[in-house]
């Protein structure tokens, strides 16, 4: 059945088939949309809708409930974002995962609510205080918003970690037809086989794709912030803290291969634009005004993944490139990655643009 | 060790726990651990939530579910917890620091939606786990190491804020009077909808020394002098200005958040069909 | 690793046997708070500064130095 649906509709249907029962959130625009799709389905499936006094319950909340074992996610914006950090952080700590919706809008501050952004790129990566990887996905369509939301809660429970899903005012605003499949592949955690006396929250088999327990299973865990033993229990012990952080830090880069999704076309080109999300749709745009009148090739990739970095399929994609424009909506943030991954020979050039209005395909030909 | 107490303890090389010498907060473990015994409590049906502080280490000794999160976000975890699993035994077990002054939105709104949790609010007047700074209930006058030449502020009435935010229950206790807390633990813990519990509790290492208060001791002797039960006074007018009353002081009915919720998910689903 | 699970707690008898008193002497931190408290004087510090039961014999098992102690490490028996 064909349907005409917003980017943040189709986020929140996909949820809901991927088996998200539980949402807490807080009303922001460019947002808020999921929060009442939510509101409306959420208990006639036997799930949880809870709007919570702000943004830093709603993410605690949602680390309760999927500690409890309903699959849980929060929906927000730039200002919402910033108050979830504490509580991202804290479900990177204690391995609770769950999934977060960033959709992108102006800032610093309450900067402009209703225009796209796409300057929290590096706040996903670096917004939380201490050391942890992170998974970042983010659409250009809103078929794509349906399937990377889908990917993005299997990811988190797969690896028990919180996943970030950023889209942008545009995307989360904009009406598609969309065809969307009746039923998606969901990843069930494994069943338990360990009793309460053997099973250990935090053991070494249950890095990722493990068996998990509950609260309310009768397997009585410790679920702690604090730097903790296998147990849970907290500690003070250098290799023990140390393994710790190296196991967060392994559950991403042993995964990476699998959670790293480009799109590519046109790669052997001299020149190649490298764009994500809503500046993606215009870069593609250019692509095509460009090959019309040019009659030659213009490379394109667009990073669906964009933590973990998708460093070496970049490098080796671009292995014949001289120049590559990277078109974003902000100062200069992903180019500064891009740089660091890529050949140094390769002149590398940022289109971007920060006022509230989205970059046209002018712009960009303009630099090739 | 009795039996009792040891099913529900997690006995191993953590012990002793880490609190001071003479700390309420580990009389209050004790009597917790009681209240459940006597209630009957299945172990594998309680979850204890804690922020962060001195009182928040407790649910780490307790062998339940526990859930030690961050500073302040005890009770929305706790709301998650309780929404997804409507049948676990939610307690959260905070400090005055944790609950009233970071995490104090958090406490009201639970209170206003009426969710089924038990808040045990640990007030020992001070922040002991970062070493003795001014919290919201630190009295006027008091000396902390942030308010060195006493406090200018006036504290919080735990009490008036749960009863104007919408908890049905609210008591207050203290470590001296054990079997009091026992009772008023007892009463909270069956209570269905948002209850709290104020335990006074003596910070010996801390709040004691800088105020000149004697011991753990002398502390524990002075809410024996200073309290009156709230079913000793006959007149609302003729208690002492300086005196601390315990007791129940709320216990009213209102419907609770879960059962509403599930009330509305049939109803939707009745009219669908 | 369990060393207090392995270590015997001290126990005081009343001389009919009925009172007995445990004290788990590794939890126990000495802050004397079941000394004050108990209203016949039955408990009083080691040479470790920690509690022992002085007068076994006067112990009227009101329980309440198990009640209020901290640190779980007096425990009182009555022989019914």
């Amino acid at each position: 059945m064909r349907q005409l649906l917003s980017g943040n509709e189709a986020t929140a249907i996909g949820a809901i088939k991927a088996g998200i029962r539980f949402f807490a959130g807080y009303p922001i625009t460019p947002s808020t949309e999921i929060a009442e799709y939510m509101a409306r389905e959420l208990p006639k499936i036997g799930g949880v809708f809870i709007q919570m006094e702000d943004e830093i319950a709603s993410i605690n909340a949602v680390i309760g409930a999927s500690a409890s074992g309903m699959k849980a996610m929060t929906a927000t914006s730039g200002p919402g974002f910033s108050l979830m950090q504490e509580g991202i952080g804290y479900a990177c700590m204690a391995e609770i995962p769950c999934l977060i919706v960033n959709v992108q809008r102006g800032g610093p501050a309450t900067g402009l609510p209703t225009k796209p952004s796409q300057s929290d790129v590096m706040q996903t990566r670096w917004g939380t205080h201490g050391d942890h990887p992170i998974v970042v996905f983010y659409p250009y369509n809103v078929l794509e918003s349906f399937y990377l939301t889908v990917k993005a809660i299997n990811t988190a429970y797969f690896l028990r970690v919180p996943v970030i899903l950023l889209t942008d005012e545009i995307i989360a605003h904009m009406r598609e037809a969309v065809e969307l499949p009746e039923e998606v592949e969901i990843y069930q955690p494994k069943r338990k086989k360990k009793s309460p006396e053997e099973f250990l929250y935090y053991s070494e088999e249950t890095i990722y794709d493990s068996e998990v327990a509950y609260f309310g299973e009768g397997y009585r865990i410790h679920i702690s912030g604090l730097t903790h033993r296998e147990d849970g229990f907290p500690t003070n012990k250098p290799e023990v803290i140390k393994r710790k952080l190296d196991r967060l830090k392994r559950k991403i880069e042993d995964n990476k291969e699998k959670l790293w999704d480009l799109e590519y076309q046109d790669i052997g080109a001299e020149v190649c634009l490298i764009s994500y999300g809503i500046s993606a749709r215009t870069a593609l745009e250019a692509k095509y005004i460009f090959e019309k009148e040019e009659k030659r090739a213009l490379g394109y990739i667009r990073l669906k993944t964009i933590w973990p970095f998708p460093d070496k399929p970049l490098r080796a994609l671009l292995k014949s490139a001289k120049k590559v424009i990277v078109v974003e909506m902000n100062q200069g943030q992903l180019i500064n990655e891009i740089e660091r991954a890529i050949s140094p020979e390769i002149e590398i050039i940022g289109v971007q643009r920060y006022d509230g209005e989205i970059i046209t395909p002018e712009e960009i030909l303009a630099v090739i | 060790m009795k039996e009792e107490i040891k099913n529900y303890l997690r006995l191993d090389e953590r012990f002793p726990h880490i609190l001071c010498p003479g700390c309420g907060i580990g009389t209050i473990a004790n009597i917790l651990i009681r209240t459940f015994n006597e209630l009957n409590l299945d172990k594998n049906n309680i979850c204890l939530v804690s922020g962060i502080g001195c009182s928040s280490r407790i649910p780490g000794y307790i062998d339940c579910d526990t859930f030690h999160t961050l500073h302040g976000r005890a009770i929305p975890c706790a709301i998650g917890v309780k929404l997804a699993r409507p049948y676990l035994k939610v307690i959260i077990i905070g400090g005055d620091g944790d609950i009233l002054a970071i995490g104090l939105s958090h406490f009201i709104h639970a209170a206003r939606r009426n969710i089924d949790l038990t808040v045990i609010i640990v007030n020992n007047y001070n922040y002991g786990m970062t070493g003795g700074q001014v919290s919201p209930t630190t009295p006027k006058g008091k000396f902390t190491y942030t308010t060195p030449y006493g406090n200018l502020e006036e504290e919080f009435n735990i009490y008036e804020i749960s009863k104007s935010a919408g908890a049905i229950f609210f008591a207050r206790s203290t470590t001296y009077h054990v079997t009091h807390l026992k009772k008023v633990l007892k009463k909270a813990l069956t209570k269905k909808g948002f209850s709290v519990v104020e335990i006074l509790s003596q910070c010996p290492t801390l709040y004691g020394r800088l105020n000149r208060l004697g011991d753990a001791v002398k502390m524990l002797e002075e809410f024996k002098n200073r309290t009156i039960d709230i079913s000793l006074i006959k007149e609302p007018g003729e208690i002492p200005s300086d005196k601390i009353i315990i007791g129940i002081l709320l216990d009213r009915e209102r419907e609770e958040y879960c059962e509403k919720y599930e009330r509305l998910r049939k109803a939707i689903n009745e009219k669908r069909d | 690793m369990k060393k207090f699970l392995k270590e015997e707690p001290q126990i005081y008898f009343s001389n009919d046997n009925k009172k007995i008193i445990k004290v788990i002497k590794y939890f126990c931190k000495g802050c004397g708070i079941c000394i004050h408290f108990c209203p016949k004087k039955v408990l009083d510090w080691d040479k470790d500064f920690k509690v022992f039961a002085k007068n076994p014999n006067d112990c009227i098992a009101c329980y309440l130095c198990e009640l209020m102690c901290p640190d779980f490490a007096i425990f009182v028996e009555k022989e019914k």
